[in-house]
C-alpha cells in the first residue's frame, strides 16, 4: 500500500484514493510527427527498476492530478509535485540524490 | 408541483444501543466552483448564504444543523442552506460572481446526506475508508473525500461523536446499509477508546 501526499488538497491519501496515470514527462507527438516518434509517445515507457516519475490523480478525493516521484523497488515515495511542470522540481531531483546516489537521473 | 421527497426520506436506524444512524432528508445543496475561492465577492456571498466563513482546505464549517460550507477541492465547495431557499441563493451566488468563471449548481436532488452518532460511530465509519478516524487525525471541523464501502463519499465530522456523509442519491440506500451493518451489534471493534 502506497502513501502519497496530494499536493492539491494537503491530503495523506492511502493509494485506493488515487487514480494511476502512468509514466510522467512524456513528450507528446501528435500529427505531423514521424511513425517511430508517434509510435515512441504512444507506447515505449522506461519502466525503470528504481526512481520513476509518474502521474497520479486524487480519484477519490479532490479529483485534480498531480506527480509523484518513487521508488519502484522499495515503494519509497520521495515526494509530489504539481501537474503542470514538464520536469521534476529541483528539490524532488535533490531529495532522490540524497537517497540514491547512485541513480544516473 | 410535485412534493421533492429526499433519497431516504428522512430513513433512521439504531444498528446497536447509542449508535443513531440517520438520512437527513431534504436540505438545500450547492455545488460551488470558481477558479478563486477567496475573491472578496465569493466570501462574501458565502457567508451571507451559509452563515459562515469560507472553509479551508479538508474542513467544514456549520451555522446551524442544515447550513454550512464543506471545502471539496481547491476550487470546488458544497453549501447547505435550508431546502426551501436553496433556488435563492444560487441566484444570490449567481448576482455576486456575474463575470467571474464559476458554476453555482443546485445538486439538492442529486445527493443524500446522512448523519452517524454515537461513541461508536468512528470505528464504524473505520471499518470502510483509508482515513485515520481518531480524533488527532480526524478532527471536528475536518472534511474530507473518499472511499467507504465502494462508494465515493465526502464526510466530515461535526463533533467528537457526529459525522456526516454526502454521497450521489442512487446510492444512499448502499450506504445506509453499508453503515448499518457495520455498526451492527457484536461488530464492536473498540478501537477508539471504546
Ligand atoms: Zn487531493
Amino acid at each position: 500500500m502506497l502513501l502519497i501526499t496530494c499536493p492539491n488538497c494537503g491530503a495523506d491519501c492511502a493509494e485506493t484514493e488515487l487514480a494511476p496515470g502512468g509514466e510522467a514527462h512524456l513528450e507528446r507527438f501528435g500529427p505531423g510527427s514521424t511513425d517511430e516518434d508517434f509510435a515512441g509517445y504512444l507506447f515505449t515507457r522506461k519502466n525503470p527498476k528504481g526512481v520513476h516519475f509518474e502521474r497520479w490523480r486524487h480519484a477519490f478525493g479532490c479529483g485534480k492530478w498531480f506527480h509523484a516521484a518513487r521508488c519502484t523497488v522499495t515503494l519509497e515515495v520521495f515526494g509530489t509535485y504539481p501537474a503542470q511542470v514538464t520536469e521534476p522540481p529541483a528539490e524532488i531531483v535533490e531529495r532522490i540524490r540524497a537517497r540514491r546516489p547512485n541513480w544516473e537521473g | 408541483m410535485s412534493d421533492a421527497v429526499s433519497a431516504l426520506d428522512g430513513r433512521a436506524a439504531e444498528p446497536r444501543p447509542g449508535l443513531r444512524l440517520a438520512e437527513c432528508g431534504l436540505r438545500g445543496q450547492i455545488t460551488l466552483r470558481a477558479g478563486d475561492l477567496a475573491s472578496s465577492a465569493l466570501v462574501g456571498a458565502v457567508e451571507a448564504i451559509t452563515g459562515v466563513a469560507v472553509p479551508e482546505a479538508l474542513s467544514a464549517g456549520f451555522a446551524g444543523d442544515d447550513r454550512g460550507a464543506v471545502w471539496m477541492a481547491p476550487d470546488e465547495l458544497l453549501l447547505f442552506v435550508p431546502h426551501a431557499e436553496v433556488a435563492g441563493a444560487v441566484e444570490m451566488l449567481e448576482g455576486a460572481l456575474a463575470g467571474t468563471h464559476h458554476m453555482a449548481l443546485d445538486v439538492s436532488h442529486a445527493r443524500a446526506v446522512l448523519r452517524l452518532e454515537g461513541a461508536d460511530a468512528a470505528e464504524t465509519l473505520a471499518k470502510g475508508a483509508p482515513l485515520d478516524f481518531s480524533e488527532a487525525g480526524f478532527p471536528v471541523g475536518r472534511a474530507r473525500r473518499t472511499h467507504l464501502g465502494g462508494l465515493a463519499v465526502g464526510i466530515w465530522r461535526r463533533g467528537p461523536e457526529e459525522w456526516e456523509l454526502v454521497c450521489f442519491r442512487s446510492f444512499a440506500h448502499h450506504l445506509f446499509a453499508w453503515l448499518e451493518t457495520s455498526g451492527v451489534e457484536g461488530a464492536e471493534v473498540g478501537r477508539f477508546g471504546v
